[in-house]
C-alpha cells in the first residue's frame, strides 16, 4: 500500500512535468497546425538559459527562471517571424521540415556552446525530502508541481478569458473572418508561437534543476509532449493537462507493477488505443461540422 | 623527339617517381578512431578522443613508429550504432587505415564489427563491456576493456568486505546493461548473495522514481547500478529523494566519481565505483610514472579532471595499435592484426596482452585489464576502508 501511494505520488509529479511540456505544444501544434519538432529544443534552451543566468550573471533562482521564459518567448517570436511567416501559405509538411531543421540546428548549437558534459543547475531548495507518512517528495519537485499547475491555469485563462486569447483562437479557426474583424493575423501567429515556446522554456527552467541540462535532453521531452497532445486532443489545454497526468501515472504504474523495461511501451500502448478508439483525443468534445 | 631530350624526359620522370615514393614512405601512418562525439554520451567519447590525442602526440614526439609519424583520423558515431558502422566503412574504404580504435558503446561496437570482417581490418575496443563482442567469433576484434563477467570476477574478492547480502540491480536497457546484470548476478549468486529486483531504464530516461520505489520494496542492502555518468547522477539524486538507504555500487568504469561529487553532491556520499584508472592515486597504478605523466599532461592541456577515468582508454588504445604496427614493421591491416597477438605493453591501466576468446578458429583477442574500487567519502574520492587498510 505504501508502495502504491509512493508510485501514485511519483506519477503525479512526473505527469505534472508532462502536462507542462504538452500545453506549450498543444498551442503550436493544435492551434497553429505547425508540427513543432523544435519544441524540445525550446525546453533545452530554458534549462541552459537558467544555468547561464545563475552561473554567469549570478541571478537569483526565481529571476533566472523568469529570464529563461523570456528568452524562450523571444527566440520563439524570432523563429516564427523569420522562418514560418514566409511559409504561411505552404502545406503542413513544409513547415514540419523547417522545424526539423530548427531542431537539428538548435541542438548542435547547444552542443557547440555548452559541450556534451551534462550541467547540474543549482537551486535554493533543501535536498532532504518532505516525508508525509509512507510517501516522500523532494521540495523542489513539490515546487515544480505547484508552479506547473499555476502556469497551466494561467495559460488556460489567457486563452479562454482574455481578448488576446479570443483573437488567437479566432485567427486559427478562420483567418479571413478574423482579419475582417480587425484581428492582426501576423501578430497573432507570432504571439502564439512565442507563448508556446515560452511555456516550453518554462518547463526546461523548472525541470533542468530536477534533472540535468545536456544538449539531447529535448529529444525525450519532444516525444512526451507529442504523446500528451495526441492523448489530450489538438489545441485542448485541459486535455493536455489530463493527458500529461494520465501518461505520467500510467508509465509509473507500468514500470512499478509490470516491467521497467517496458515503461515507455505502456505509454505508447495507451496512445495506440486512444488513436484507435477516440482519434480526436481522449478529452475532445464531439467535433462540430461546418 | 631527339635522343638526348628523350633521355632527359626519362630522367626527370624517374626522379619525380622516386621523389613521390620517398614522400609516401614519410607520409604519416593513419589510425582510425570512432567515438561518440555528439549525442547522449558525447562527453565520454570526447574524453576518449582527448586521451587518444595525447598518446598520438607523445608517440610523434618520440619520433613516431617505424620512422614515420602517426596521424589520427577521428570519426563521430553520434552515439548511434548505424553511424558507427558507416564510420568504420568510411575509415577503411576512403582513408585506408590499417587499424581502428572504437567505438565506446557496446551497441556501437557490435554494429561496426561486420565491416571489420568484411574488409579485414583490426579494431582495438577501448570501452565496450558486452560479452558478445569477443564471443561472436570475429577475429579482427582486440579488446582492452574488461567485459562485464571479468569485471564481476574482479569485484568478487571484495563482496564480503563490502557487506553485500541482498542485492538489487538497476541498469540501462542496452547490450551493456543487460550483460552487466547477468554477469554480476551470476557472480553474486555463486557467492550466496540473494538477488532481488532487476530493473531497467531507457538510455534517455531522466525519471527513475518508479524503479527506485520498486527497489525500495525489496529490502536489499546493496544496489548495483550500470549506466553512464549522467544517469548515475540522476539515480543518486532520486535515491536520496526516495530515502533509499542502500550501498550503491556502480559498474562499467564510466561513473567518473569526480563529476558525481560535483553534480550529485551529498547524494553521492558513500557510493562505491568500479573504475579502471585511479587518477586520484596515480602512484597506486601499475605504472605509476606513466599514470602520473598522463594526469599531468591532461591537466596541462586544460582538460577537465573528471574526464580522466575515460580519457586513459584513448591513450591505451592508440598505444596498443602503435605497438602492433611497430611489431609488424609495416602498416598493413593483416600484418597489424597478426602483430596484435604478439604485443605486450604497459598502458595507463596496466599490462596489455591479448588472450584468445570466443569460438575456436575465429577467436577475438581479450586483454585482462586491472580493476579498482573507489568510494566517495566526505566529498572526496578515497580508497574504500577495506583497501586502504591493506
Amino acid at each position: 500500500m505504501a508502495e502504491l501511494l509512493q508510485h501514485l505520488v511519483n506519477g503525479l509529479v512526473l505527469g505534472g512535468t508532462y502536462a507542462l511540456l504538452g500545453i506549450g505544444l498543444t498551442l503550436i501544434f493544435g492551434l497553429m497546425n505547425v508540427v513543432n519538432f523544435a519544441h524540445g529544443e525550446f525546453y533545452t534552451l530554458g534549462a541552459y538559459a537558467t544555468f547561464a543566468a545563475l552561473g554567469l550573471a549570478g541571478a537569483n533562482f526565481f529571476a533566472a527562471v523568469l529570464a529563461a521564459i523570456a528568452c524562450g518567448a523571444v527566440l520563439g517570436a524570432l523563429c516564427e517571424q523569420a522562418l514560418l511567416r514566409p511559409l504561411r501559405a505552404e502545406s503542413i509538411d513544409t513547415t514540419m521540415l523547417v522545424m526539423i531543421g530548427v531542431w537539428i540546428a538548435m541542438q548542435n548549437a547547444e552542443l557547440l556552446i555548452w559541450g556534451g558534459v551534462a550541467k547540474s543547475i543549482p537551486h535554493p531548495f533543501p535536498t532532504a525530502p518532505l516525508v508525509l507518512g509512507p510517501v516522500s517528495i523532494a521540495p523542489l519537485r513539490a515546487f515544480v508541481l505547484v508552479l506547473a499547475a499555476g502556469l497551466i491555469v494561467m495559460a488556460y485563462l489567457a486563452i479562454h478569458r482574455t481578448r488576446l486569447g479570443t483573437a488567437m483562437r479566432a485567427t486559427f479557426q478562420d483567418r479571413d473572418t478574423a482579419a475582417l474583424m480587425g484581428v492582426r493575423i501576423h501578430r497573432m501567429h507570432t504571439v502564439t508561437f512565442a507563448f508556446g515556446s515560452g511555456l516550453a522554456a518554462a518547463a526546461g527552467a523548472l525541470l533542468g534543476p530536477v534533472f540535468l541540462a545536456y544538449p539531447s535532453m529535448g529529444d525525450l521531452a519532444s516525444l512526451k509532449a507529442f504523446s500528451v497532445v495526441i492523448l489530450g486532443g489538438l489545441g485542448n489545454l485541459p486535455g493536455a493537462t489530463l493527458g500529461g497526468l494520465l501518461l505520467g501515472i500510467a508509465e509509473e504504474l507500468g514500470a512499478g507493477y509490470i516491467s521497467s523495461g517496458y515503461r515507455d511501451a505502456v505509454g505508447f500502448v495507451i496512445i495506440i488505443l486512444v488513436l484507435l478508439l477516440r482519434p480526436a483525443g481522449l478529452f475532445t468534445k464531439q467535433e462540430r461540422i461546418g | 623527339m631527339t635522343r638526348p631530350l628523350a633521355v632527359l624526359v626519362a630522367l626527370v620522370a624517374t626522379a619525380t617517381l622516386a621523389a613521390s615514393s620517398t614522400v609516401s614512405a614519410q607520409a604519416p601512418i593513419k589510425i582510425g578512431v570512432i567515438e561518440p562525439l555528439s549525442g547522449p554520451v558525447a562527453a565520454s567519447g570526447n574524453y576518449v578522443r582527448m586521451g587518444a590525442e595525447i598518446a598520438s602526440d607523445w608517440i610523434n614526439a618520440r619520433g613516431g613508429v617505424n620512422g614515420r609519424k602517426i596521424t589520427l583520423i577521428i570519426e563521430d558515431n553520434k552515439s548511434d550504432p548505424k553511424e558507427a558502422a558507416s564510420a568504420a566503412e568510411k575509415l577503411i574504404v576512403r582513408d585506408r587505415v590499417p587499424a581502428i580504435m572504437g567505438a565506446w558503446g557496446s551497441s556501437m561496437t557490435l554494429a561496426a564489427m561486420p565491416k571489420l570482417e568484411e574488409y579485414g581490418v583490426p579494431m582495438v575496443v577501448e570501452t565496450s563491456s558486452a560479452a558478445a563482442i569477443t564471443k561472436r567469433g570475429n577475429p579482427w576484434i582486440f579488446r582492452i576493456s574488461p567485459p562485464s563477467d571479468m569485471e564481476a570476477l574482479g569485484l568478487e574478492q571484495y563482496v564480503d568486505r563490502l557487506g553485500v547480502r541482498r542485492a538489487d540491480f538497476l541498469a540501462v536497457n542496452t547490450d551493456w546493461g543487460r550483460g552487466a546484470i547477468a554477469a554480476f548476478g551470476d557472480m553474486l549468486k555463486k557467492k550466496g548473495v540473494a538477488v532481488g529486483a532487476a530493473e531497467y531504464m531507457d538510455q534517455a530516461a531522466t525519471d527513475m522514481n518508479a524503479q527506485l520505489t520498486k527497489i525500495k520494496g525489496t529490502g536489499g542492502d546493496t544496489l548495483f547500478l550500470t549506466t553512464a555518468v549522467e544517469q548515475i547522477t540522476l539515480v543518486l539524486k532520486q535515491a536520496q529523494e526516495q530515502r533509499l538507504a542502500r550501498k550503491i555500487v556502480t559498474t562499467g568504469g564510466s561513473s567518473s566519481p569526480t563529476q558525481l561529487i560535483k553534480q550529485a553532491g551529498a547524494a553521492a556520499e558513500g557510493s562505491y565505483h568500479i573504475v579502471f584508472f585511479m587518477p586520484w592515486f596515480p602512484e597506486a597504478m601499475p605504472d605509476a610514472k606513466l599514470a602520473r605523466a598522463f594526469v599531468d599532461e591532461w591537466s596541462k592541456r586544460g582538460h577537465p579532471f573528471e574526464g580522466l577515468t575515460e580519457g586513459f582508454r584513448g591513450h591505451d588504445g592508440i598505444a596498443t595499435i602503435v605497438e602492433a604496427i611497430r611489431v609488424a614493421g609495416r602498416d598493413e591491416p593483416t600484418a597489424v592484426r597478426d602483430a596484435l597477438w604478439r604485443v605486450s605493453l604497459v598502458g595507463v591501466n596496466g599490462p596489455i596482452r591479448f588472450e584468445k576468446d570466443g569460438p575456436t578458429g575465429k577467436e577475438s583477442g581479450q586483454s585482462k585489464p586491472s580493476i579498482f574500487v573507489v568510494q566517495i567519502r566526505d566529498g572526496k574520492v578515497a580508497l574504500p576502508d577495506f583497501l586502504a587498510k591493506q
